[in-house]
């Protein structure tokens, strides 16, 4: 009898709606504890007034509402946010193309010249080099160091001044372009060599070549690019928060860190949950905006 | 025609090679910085190669600070990142195999919960996840650092090895079940074999993000002597602490070692990954 209760379980577990159950487990779990559930709370917490120590108090959408009409802060971090992606996640990937395009042709050295190319996204997101950042750019550091050399004697405050304090970031991000580029070779190599081909059979020069042909074949590839990286963008948060922490003037204060200081620095918790939910927003809506505008340059058809 | 052609190759190679030594500057001359005397460092900003190599910036920032070597933050990171990654690499490896061999209810919904998991930034979920943590009592552990990853809530690495499984031909698998093999027994002995490349590449990846994360060790541990190597130094470079750069730049050099070390002699699998996937390093 203990014999065919065990056999029937073991049926039972190796039928493949058991397995698959059993399987994906971990994943269903996972995305309850630490997805679902934390952002339930916090979409609770937004509508409350909580500092951590005290009990939430519900406050309705005050929270909202403070926001868009009391917080001229937020305003600004929102604006400094879309300045600094619309800026570098552009330029970062026409930085990828260009470099991908000259480095597909093979030399003897072009796998030495990919690795120095690709090494700075490597670790471009770590502590060591936004603290190296910060020193670059330093009134004595190395930027203006180099200018005194080739005669410009200047110790401009590159991260002290308004109007290029955010440039330092953007410089930063848009060094990394190396895994974008990688992207555009691998695409770049599976367009076939026929129709560059047939279009010099037709008289095609370079240039229309690649207007005709490449760049479109490459669409696809630059929208996911584009996608990814800006919403990635949105949520640069290690570089601010180490090379200017917003300064000066709130000139580079980004959004996360900002929501970050409200939270855990001026312990304004529920309105930073407030914060987390309207940046959920964002990023979709722009999602959204990016897909919509899809059909109209992004090529799909088939090869 | 010839020689046209070896200027243009000689132009192209100065083009490509000062543009990459643009690139790997900053690096190079923080790795020379970390040799210089420390008082001379930025007085001697100009110059790429120190007058003299000396090492005792290594050996001042190896004391660390707080009375904490910086050894116990490397052990701290290495810790950190090796089992973490253990977890997020076996879990997500497990339910993709699921999700891509069995059928079962629910399955659609758990795809779309998968995606959704890639699109939702750890940003956005950083305070409701330290609110929930709270409430767990995990904050001030590694537990925040470490449990989510048993549960495969990095949907990219489930995605990656989806894509993986799906080239295996499900004849290896028809063949097994005949045999009296079980589904376990499958993904154990044919599956998770067979896709090692996978395996390896969301190793190197995850190892890499789990080692440089700054942001959640920030906020969720507050020991000094528990803090991994980005934090640690972090707070080297706060003013007030110490204004040692000499040692800065030396750790600074150290704490990026195990990506390069990886980048030189993995290199392979971190383009595939990449190039295939659009994992971003």
């Amino acid at each position: 009898m203990k014999e065919k209760k065990r056999e029937s379980f073991r049926h039972f577990m190796n039928r493949e709606s058991t397995a698959g159950f059993v399987f994906s487990l971990p994943f269903s779990i996972g995305f309850l504890m630490f997805m679902v559930v934390p952002m339930g709370l916090s979409l609770y917490y937004s509508f409350c007034d909580y500092n951590i120590l005290a009990p939430p108090v519900f406050v309705g959408m005050k929270n909202y509402i403070k926001m868009f009409t009391d917080d001229p802060v937020f305003l600004k971090t929102i604006g400094v946010t879309f300045y600094f992606a619309f800026v570098s996640v552009p330029m970062r990937l026409v930085f990828a193309l260009i470099v991908a395009l000259i480095l597909f042709k093979t030399t003897k050295a072009t796998a030495f010249y990919r690795a120095a190319y690709y090494l700075p996204s490597i670790i471009g997101g770590s502590v060591a080099v936004a603290i190296l950042w910060k020193r670059i750019f330093a009134t004595d550091g190395v930027v203006n160091q180099l200018l005194r050399i080739i005669g410009i004697k200047t110790s401009f405050p590159w991260l002290g001044n308004v109007n290029t304090a955010i440039w330092t970031l953007i410089i930063l991000a848009v060094w990394q372009f190396g895994s974008s580029m990688l992207i555009f070779l691998s695409s770049l190599k599976q367009i076939p060599v026929t129709l560059y081909e047939a279009a010099r059979v037709d008289g095609a020069n370079r240039f229309s070549q690649f207007f005709k042909i490449t760049l479109p074949l490459l669409t696809p590839t630059i929208f996911f690019n584009l996608v990814m990286q800006t919403i990635n963008g949105f949520l640069a948060f290690t570089q601010c928060f180490i090379i200017t922490q917003g300064k000066p003037l709130n000139s580079t204060l980004f959004y996360t860190v900002y929501m970050y200081k409200q939270s855990f620095e001026f312990y304004n918790t529920g309105y930073g949950a407030a914060l987390a939910w309207i940046m959920l927003g964002i990023i979709g809506l722009i999602t959204l905006i990016l897909f919509a505008t899809k059909k109209f340059w992004v090529y799909t058809e088939g090869v | 025609m010839k020689t046209r052609k070896r200027i243009g190759g000689i132009i192209y190679h100065v083009i490509v090679c000062g543009l990459g030594l643009i690139m790997i500057y900053p690096l190079v001359w923080m790795i020379m910085s970390s040799f210089k005397e420390s008082n001379t460092i930025f007085t001697s900003a100009g110059q790429l190669i120190p007058k003299k190599f000396v090492f005792a910036n290594y050996a001042t920032g190896w004391r660390g600070f707080a009375k904490t070597g910086f050894i116990v933050f490397f052990k701290n990171s290495m810790f950190i990142a090796i089992v973490a990654t253990f977890g997020t690499v076996f879990s997500s490896a497990f339910v993709a195999y699921g999700l891509a061999r069995c059928k079962f209810f629910g399955r659609k919904f758990l795809f779309v919960a998968m995606l959704l998991s890639m699109m939702l930034p750890a940003q956005v979920l950083m305070i409701p996840q330290f609110l929930w943590y709270q409430k767990l009592g995990w904050v001030g552990s590694y537990r925040p650092l470490i449990v989510p990853y048993y549960f495969a809530i990095q949907g990219f690495f489930i995605y990656l090895m989806i894509n993986f499984i799906d080239g295996i031909p499900r004849e290896l698998d028809e063949a097994a079940k005949i045999d009296g093999c079980s589904y376990y027994s499958i993904f154990a002995r044919i599956v998770l074999p067979l896709i090692t490349p996978a395996l390896i590449t969301a190793s190197i990846f995850s190892f890499m993000w789990r080692w440089d994360d700054f942001l959640s060790a920030l906020l969720y541990i507050n020991e000094s002597a528990k803090y991994p190597v980005s934090l640690a130094l972090k707070l080297f470079c706060d003013p007030g602490s110490s204004s040692d750069y000499g040692a800065m730049f030396a750790m600074a050099t150290l704490s990026i070692m195990p990506a390069v070390i990886i980048f030189i002699s993995l290199q392979k699998y971190l383009v595939e990954g990449i190039s295939t996937s659009g994992l971003k390093g």
